[in-house]
């Protein structure tokens, strides 16, 4: 009968499954937004990801790496599902890879119930940063709030009298706005939260146009920038509005799309195309042979994010069985990543610096981000003192 | 609150009733006079989408891409009316749901496989700036077109509606298809066209709004059930009741999008504000609905004599 | 009878089989394809039975998902609270949408309940306090007590596998039961029933209200397996995927939803999971493209075999010898 025979192949096929964990290689489980309006995101992350494992010969601290790639497709419950296969199923020794926090935090606490490290290489939101610091989950990347208190900072800089706000209604959303208001010491014209994955922005353009304030800060990731730049130039916004973006919303991935629109739009970031140190030079060189396309700052973190687990993976000398001492290792590896020297704070968030950068065209009359200048140096979070870790 | 914003902002409504109605229009025709339910309307509005962001990549002209793009994915749509949903007009509602939601899963993988999850559908340069409709008051061009187009398709169907044989045919077969039948009308054929035409309209509405939203595997899900709303309360099979639904509804959405989150903006903090605004949009429009249902079932403009 | 008791020995011992082979994620897998075995065995009540086509049914399941997730994430922590709770609310919720939906007929019952359907999916969207569209994560599964750990997943499996064994009894009974003759009388014919004189609409509003309750029943345990909630279990295309499953298993059959719901999730398991080799050769990213084949199935199903694989089942084994 058809449900004996589909139970015995479930059954049949379960136990010939994967075997018992060796520590001959190092297993990593990507999920990641790989389809839909943000994919590009996800994709230069995992791109970014995998050269730098091609470039170690194949290989993470010295063992053979298996990179196990998932697409979440924007949604928190395929994202969790994958999740939890591969921290449950395959076994694997790091989870990384969600692009968007909302994913991310759906999905996360399978790896730290079942004692698997997450080294995010992009999500980072405040609440995992102070009180709820986990032992289980590091950062490659930069602290959810970051790239906007640089943002605000600038905006306090220039003098703004008014700046109107707008940002997706979900953690890393609200996070971002207030780390804009953390810095920015004028006035807020209006703060609007729009839907996660929202297309249509008439009636908030329309809000902004009649509020009359000196510059617009948005953080609008993905497709949603995408269509809100475009749809802000055709309002005939960009003249009177100064646009001021965190710097993943003025990057390639939205420079391919909304092209010359972009010109002046002034942002901020960890990193920049243009930062001279070794590592980013061959990172970007690697980078733009290999797939024939600029890396955006979602590929300088996949990058930074391999190089971490294999600094740290060096760092525990291959003992990727043992959580503690991977985590130690983790806590105090030292390298060069693609925007300088790399360094964790106690809540295992980065500490680094942030630049002004505005969006111009390069000497081959590419549209690239170029750095303007250093806006805070060797900035933490402002979430740290609320962890209890040491 | 400005006059400016007022005005720009009722743009915005009419502009989004228009496009739904293009979708309700033929949704309606197909329903008044085929009696099928085909919840794989918003699949031919995506494939039109797709259909138009290719040829556009293939021509280098936006125009010229759109307007291949909708005979195209009319022909498609035919195609699928001949083949797979001719069989259905016999069957029974249940059956017509679940073979057109079943239509939906294999159109949306189909896409996936030939283009991949989303295409790129970029505006015409020449229409990607303002324009200045009374000193003052800037409204997008290319909100403009979709705004014209979409009247220009409305005053077209109705005069195709009402003033032409094909369209006599059309209201004689919505109003009682029995008697149409007995009096000689080749049916067959009017179901194809009809349906063709549907398609059509599906696929002016996914070329328009591709650049505004986006073009994904999908797209066709969320806006099959405003367009189902739309011909509940207009009327199913009426035309009339098509427009007014459409733009009944793409005025409450204005208000819930753009009024209420300023209005809840003064008591309430702006996380809450924001999405209150679109949630009481949407179940305003959904309790519209139920309440039509319960009093007035055939609809605002009923077809059916 | 005889069938069914040997499904159930062999769900019965499918976990220790894993335990023994120590692959335990199966066995979780195997408890969500229960879950919604449950979920489309209170639908096929609605649907095969009741012939009451309810294109909402998944705000039942998400009333229930949610109202067990929110006690769970404020602190109610035991599954004797949160569990019922859920069964009540969605029960409720029922009777309301159904004593205003069932006074339509035809295609404008499915179009008002989908409707309802929405304004909830809308109404849950828009709670920021509960996750809104990111979704509420919990902290816990529900507490079985007895020193029962319900995180184990044996343990949780055992639970869900004697709800789904209720849920079908129940079904069974009630079908053979009064009630269920007159809800299939109406079935069959609604004016005969009605000038027999049974009152139709009250027999038709308790059979929604029993099947919304069984479907908040399967919300719950949806909530404590994932120890997640998100508006998306209230969307209309998962009460398409509901419909799915139980056209597929069989509609109007006992086990239909629940065969329905084993053969649509082990299917995407299988596919996305072992990749098949000749397959492969031909269509590279076949095992991203599941859903053409499920789509396919299904559109044979309704077009050439309406009685699903328990009645394509059912038939064989009536065949003469």
């Amino acid at each position: 009968m058809r449900t004996l025979l589909v139970a015995a192949a479930l059954s049949l096929g379960a136990a010939a499954g994967p075997g018992v964990q060796a520590a001959d290689k190092v297993k990593i489980g990507f999920v990641s937004t790989l389809s839909g309006p943000s994919a590009a995101l996800g994709i230069d992350i995992r791109d970014a990801f995998q050269l730098a494992v091609k470039m170690n010969g194949g290989k993470l601290g010295g063992l053979p790496a298996e990179v196990l790639v998932g697409d979440d497709q924007f949604k928190p419950e395929v994202g969790r599902q994958l999740a939890e296969k591969y921290v449950k199923l395959d076994k694997v020794d790091f989870l990384t890879g969600f692009v968007f926090s909302n994913i991310m935090l759906a999905s996360v606490p399978v790896a730290f119930e079942n004692k698997t490290i997450y080294v995010s290489p992009n999500a980072a939101p405040s609440p995992l940063a102070g009180k709820q610091c986990n032992p289980y989950f590091f950062v490659a990347s930069w602290p959810n709030d970051a790239y906007h208190e640089a943002a605000g900072q600038h905006a306090t800089n220039k003098g703004y009298k008014s700046v109107y706000l707008i940002a997706p209604n979900y953690q890393a959303g609200k996070d971002s706005l207030a780390g804009f208001k953390r810095f920015y010491k004028g006035s807020i014209a209006n703060e609007v939260y729009t839907q996660l994955g929202q297309l249509d922005y008439s009636a908030e353009l329309a809000q902004a146009r009649a509020a009359k304030p000196d510059a617009l800060y948005i953080f609008l990731p993905g497709g949603m920038g995408i269509n809100f730049i475009k749809q802000f130039v055709a309002a005939g916004l960009s003249k009177d509005i100064q646009l001021i973006t965190p710097g993943f919303s003025s990057d390639q991935d939205i420079i391919r799309p909304v092209g010359d629109a972009l010109l002046g739009t002034i942002d901020t970031a960890h990193w920049a195309l243009d930062l001279d140190n070794a590592t980013n030079r061959k990172f970007v060189a690697a980078f733009e042979k290999e797939y024939q396309r600029l890396p955006s700052l979602f590929a300088a973190q996949g990058y930074d994010t391999a190089l971490l687990i294999d600094a740290a993976v060096r760092g525990a000398k291959g003992k990727v069985e043992n959580v503690e001492t991977v985590r130690k290792a983790l806590r105090d590896a030292k390298f060069e990543s693609s925007h300088g020297p790399f360094k964790l704070n106690r809540n295992q968030y980065p500490i680094q610096n942030y630049y002004l950068r505005v969006v111009a065209r390069d000497s081959q009359g590419r549209l690239v981000n170029k750095t303007l200048g250093t806006i805070f140096k060797d900035h933490g979070d402002a979430y740290v003192q609320d962890c209890p870790m040491k | 609150m400005s006059w400016v914003l007022i005005a720009e902002q009722s743009l915005n409504g009419l502009q989004f009733g228009l496009m739904l109605f293009l979708l309700a229009a033929g949704l309606t025709l197909v329903f008044g006079i085929m009696d099928m339910i085909n919840l794989a309307h918003g699949s031919l509005y995506m494939l039109g989408a797709f259909i138009a962001a290719s040829l556009v990549q293939v021509t280098g002209s936006f125009a010229a891409g759109v307007l291949l793009a909708v005979p195209a994915t009319a022909l498609l749509g035919m195609i699928l009316e001949v083949s797979i949903l001719r069989t259905l007009y016999a069957r029974d509602h249940l059956s017509q749901v679940l073979a057109t939601f079943a239509l939906i899963l294999i159109l949306n993988e189909a896409v996936r496989l030939v283009w991949g999850s989303d295409a790129a559908l970029a505006m015409p340069q020449a229409l990607s700036g303002p324009v200045e409709l009374v000193p003052g008051l800037m409204y997008p061009a290319y909100r403009l077109l979709i705004i014209a187009v979409g009247l220009a398709v409305a005053v077209f169907l109705f005069l195709l509606i009402n003033k032409t044989r094909i369209g006599m045919l059309v209201r004689a077969g919505a109003s009682n298809r029995e008697m149409a039948l007995a009096m000689g009308v080749n049916i067959q054929a009017l179901f194809t066209l009809v349906f063709g035409v549907g398609a059509a309209l599906c696929a002016v509405a996914g070329a328009l709004l591709g650049p505004l939203l986006a073009v994904q595997v999908g797209m066709g899900e969320n806006i099959l059930i405003l367009a189902f709303v739309v011909i509940v309360i207009g009327g199913i099979g009426s035309m009339r009741g098509a427009l007014l639904g459409a733009l009944l509804v793409g005025i409450v959405d204005t208000i819930g999008r753009a009024f209420l989150p300023i209005a809840f903006g003064a008591f309430l903090p702006p996380q809450f504000a924001s999405a209150a605004g679109p949630a009481i949009a949407s179940v305003a429009i959904y309790l519209l609905m139920a309440l039509i249902l319960f009093f007035r079932p055939q609809g605002l403009f009923p077809a059916r004599g | 009878m005889r069938r069914s008791i040997f499904i159930f020995a062999l769900l019965a011992a499918f976990p220790l089989a894993m335990s023994a082979a120590g692959q335990l994620f199966y066995v979780g897998m195997v408890s969500r394809m229960m879950v919604y075995a449950i979920a489309a065995t209170s639908l096929n009540l609605l649907l095969g039975y009741g012939g009451m086509i309810s294109f909402g049914h998944a705000a039942f399941v998400g009333t229930g998902a949610y109202v067990a997730g929110i006690l769970l994430a404020e602190g109610a922590a035991s599954a004797w609270l949160g569990w019922p709770a859920a069964v009540v609310a969605a029960g409720a919720a029922a009777a309301l949408i159904g004593a205003v939906s069932l006074r339509t007929r035809g295609v404008y019952f499915i179009m008002i309940t989908l409707a309802f359907a929405q304004m909830m999916f809308y109404l849950v969207n828009s709670m920021k306090a509960y996750g809104g569209d990111e979704g509420l994560s919990l902290p816990r599964r529900a507490q079985l007590g007895f020193g029962l750990d319900s995180a184990n997943e044996v343990v949780f499996y055992y639970a869900v596998l004697l709800l789904l064994g209720l849920v079908l009894y129940s079904l069974h009974r009630l079908v053979r039961s009064r009630f269920g003759r007159v809800i299939l009388a109406i079935r069959e014919n609604e004016a005969r029933a009605e000038a027999i004189g049974f009152p139709v609409y009250r027999y038709r509003l308790a059979c929604f209200v029993i099947a919304g309750a069984a479907g908040g029943l399967a919300g719950a345990l949806l909530a404590s397996h994932g120890k997640y909630v998100n508006p998306n279990v209230l969307h209309w295309t998962q009460s398409g995927t509901l419909m799915i499953m139980v056209i597929l298993g069989g509609v109007g059959r006992l086990w239909g939803g629940a065969l329905g719901a084993f053969v649509l999730l082990g299917l995407e398991q299988l596919i996305a999971d072992y990749p098949i080799a000749w397959l492969a050769a031909l269509a590279p990213n076949y095992q991203q493209h599941a859903g053409l084949a499920v789509g396919a199935a299904m559109l044979a199903i309704v077009l050439y075999a309406p009685q699903g694989i328990a009645g394509l089942l059912a038939m064989k084994k009536d065949a003469p010898a």
